[in-house]
């Protein structure tokens, strides 16, 4: 009686252009697939993850081949052909399916390495699943393992700590120099596409308001409709500075556009409040200059790739012992698999030699009537102690932690020897 | 009896700071758990210490070098306690805890002698005029502390140079809040310290003002940190330009403290 299968199919992007991701993306929340999963005989436990990056579902089998085209066809039939499906759908068993969730959960197989936010969908995703009971003793001892392993990477290493983007760095200056971003604003200097997204990023962290100062004024209306904001002129920018704290400039212009003298000029009006420009145009829109000034800081493009990829050797670094954790982690789990799996071979062999025991003490017993109640007791006894001495030395054998043995092969040579598949063990698989 | 406990807690400030300081290398948070419990319980045999030494000389210890000092560490430590105990800034126990160790080094150094109190000291002026003025130096030192981290952090964002103390250190605005707030109750004080010393002159020496070094000194000091805050409330002086005042007007309080006896003779040099 072996163990059900655990594979994990899914897409994410690295393995899947985004055209095709969209197509396989759950839209519609969790509650109907898994329902709709529910319907499948092939799968015993299972549960699903979709978010911008990933899909991918994760379930326990017999039949690997059946379940997968079950599954495929449920999920993805409507939105997919098989050839995309072949081409770009992974898929893992056991012990690296175990490894694979570990790394999602941890964040070792985001886009942006490190991010937190993958830990919080997974756990949504959990959420759906055990509230609908569509996981059971595997899945759910096997998610509450990777939430533990998440944490255990956070904790012990600094994956996280780091920005990896330009954006990311952006933000995390922002916070060296505010603390907090709450209370801040945000003034674009131009409507650039690099500058609309480090905009989104502070606005993620809370900034309060988003100014847009554009050349036409027109973008500048449309982009900070986008952000809840107002539009101002180009030519207001130095009125602008007494009332933002955080300045991107990404401009096509070919000259400077903001000179030291101007920032001078306003910061006794802002009783010193600290400024934090940013400019990722090429050629620079602000005066170098301008870091000089106390409590305003200057960065361009090429100081934030520098923070950048300071962070990113940090982080591989940081990235390699993450990686030793979330193997030692599969192992253990896959030890604790095949501990379940070793149990009921041990049961059912307990079972049957207190079985042939039992019969045996009949028999003999039956046959003797003269016999005492201290005598009857010392034959039950010595009949016990015959068999747990025979059952000694193979249940040592299928405990023991020798790493030469798969421990599914000890497990079939015992039933094979103690006949506990009743001669049909030959439906095994390996 | 208070010389062991004098060194017990100057081995717990010892220990604390070591590991204060392992932690800001490694940032494995185990580790400070390990050393706020260490300069808690330092901090407290400091007390006991203090106590057990007002009873063997019968008079507030504070009037030898070794007495003022420990008094000094021990005022420091506390406001650090004290602060810790309202908001957290990050990595600050590091610097505090070898500024009491430091200052514990001197005062260790020191004659440990207990020494009859001159009949000028003889007053309760004595607790309450040097208590006030150590407490309030207790706070400078943090907020020279904490410009010194302020220098550190503003230095490597500006010159875009990301070593050591980037990502070890809290952000600009939480140092500059530090030195504010750490301000905000050290001047008051060292006013008060000021106000009773006065008062104290005037009925000991008959006149409020003496024009003796340490009162010179001690006038100069609070002038420098006036102007702190008078800059700050007034024109929204912040962040570089407070942070290197406030460390010169701390290093004015050290040279009242320390200089004038050593340097300049005057009324206020006690036992020596």
């Amino acid at each position: 009686m072996p163990r059900d299968t655990i594979v994990l199919l899914g897409v994410n992007h690295k393995t899947t252009p985004l055209a095709v991701r969209e197509k396989l993306a759950l839209t519609g929340g969790y509650e109907e697939p898994l329902a709709a999963l529910g319907r499948l005989d092939a799968i015993r436990e299972y549960y699903l993850l979709s978010t911008c990056n990933r899909v991918e579902v994760l379930f326990t089998c017999r039949d690997v081949r059946e379940a997968r085209r079950q599954v495929l066809d449920l999920l993805f039939a409507g939105s997919a052909s098989r050839e995309e499906m072949r081409n770009y759908i992974y898929q893992y068993e056991d012990q690296e399916a175990i490894n694979h969730l570990f790394l999602v959960a941890s964040s070792l197989d985001s886009m942006i390495v490190g991010e937190a936010q993958i830990l919080g969908q997974l756990k949504d995703a959990f959420r759906h699943a055990s509230s609908l009971k569509t996981s059971g003793l595997v899945l759910n001892k096997l998610l509450h393992k990777s939430f533990s392993v998440a944490k255990r990477v956070r904790t012990e290493t600094r994956i996280g700590a780091n920005a990896v983007s330009i954006s990311y760095a952006a933000v995390e200056l922002g916070r060296k120099i505010f603390g907090n971003l709450d209370d801040k604003r945000v003034l674009l200097v131009g409507a650039g596409e690099m500058a609309e997204l480090a905009a989104e990023h502070l606005v993620g962290q809370g900034v309060s308001e988003v100014v847009v100062a554009n050349r036409t004024l027109e973008r500048a209306v449309r982009l900070a409709r986008r952000f809840d904001g107002r539009a101002v002129g180009l030519d207001e920018l130095v009125e602008q500075l007494k009332y933002v704290d955080i300045i991107i400039s990404s401009t096509g212009a070919s000259d400077l556009i903001l000179w030291k003298k101007d920032v001078q000029s306003v910061m006794r009006e802002r009783r010193n409040q600290p400024l934090f420009f940013i400019d990722i145009a090429v050629p620079r829109d602000l005066d170098p200059e301008i870091n000089e000034l106390d409590n305003v800081y200057l960065y361009d493009i090429d100081d934030l790739k520098h923070v950048v990829e300071m962070n990113k050797s940090e982080r591989d670094r940081e990235a390699v012992k993450a990686r030793r954790i979330v193997e030692e982690e599969t192992l253990k789990f896959t030890q604790w698999l095949e501990n379940i799996e070793l149990t009921p071979t041990i049961i059912e062999l307990r079972r049957m030699a207190d079985e042939i025991c039992r019969k045996e003490l009949a028999k003999t017993l039956g046959r003797l009537d003269n016999l005492s109640a201290r005598e009857r007791k010392s034959i039950e006894k010595m009949a016990a102690a015959i068999t747990s001495r025979m059952l000694h030395h193979p249940l040592r054998y299928l405990k023991s932690d020798n790493p030469c043995a798969d421990r599914r092969d000890k497990v079939n040579t015992v039933r094979t020897l103690f006949c506990l598949d009743n001669g049909n063990g030959n439906g095994e698989k390996q | 009896m208070s010389f062991l406990l004098f060194q017990i807690s100057f081995a717990g400030y010892f220990l604390a700071m070591a590991a204060y300081l392992v932690f800001f290398i490694s940032q494995k948070k185990p580790v400070r758990r390990i050393a706020r419990m260490i300069f808690f319980g330092a901090a407290i045999c400091h007390t006991l210490n203090i106590i057990a030494r007002y009873v063997e000389a019968g008079h507030t210890p504070i009037t030898s070098q070794h007495e003022a000092i420990s008094f000094f560490a021990w005022a420091v430590a506390w406001s650090y306690l004290s602060f810790r105990w309202r908001y957290t800034v990050k990595n600050f126990g590091t610097f505090v805890s070898m500024m009491v160790f430091v200052l514990m080094l001197f005062s260790s150094l020191a004659s440990r002698q207990i020494m009859p109190l001159v009949p000028a000291l003889q007053s309760w002026w004595l607790p309450v005029h040097a208590s006030i003025s150590l407490v309030a130096d207790g706070f400078l030192a943090l907020a020279c502390i904490g410009s010194i981290m302020y220098l550190l952090q503003e230095r490597e964002i500006k010159k875009k140079r990301f070593g050591l103390f980037y990502s070890r250190l809290p952000s600009l605005d939480s140092l500059d809040k530090l030195n504010q707030h750490c301000l905000s109750v050290g001047f008051p004080l060292l006013t008060l310290g000021i106000i009773t010393g006065s008062l104290w002159a005037k009925q000991a020496w008959g006149s409020y003002w003496h024009w003796d070094p340490k009162e010179t000194w001690s006038l100069i000091t609070w002038f420098l940190y006036a102007a702190v805050v008078h800059q700050r409330f007034t024109v929204g002086w912040r962040g570089r330009r407070v942070a290197v005042l406030t460390i010169i007007a701390f290093v004015a309080v050290l040279f009242t403290l320390w200089g004038v006896t050593f340097l300049l003779k005057g009324v206020h040099t006690y036992a020596t």
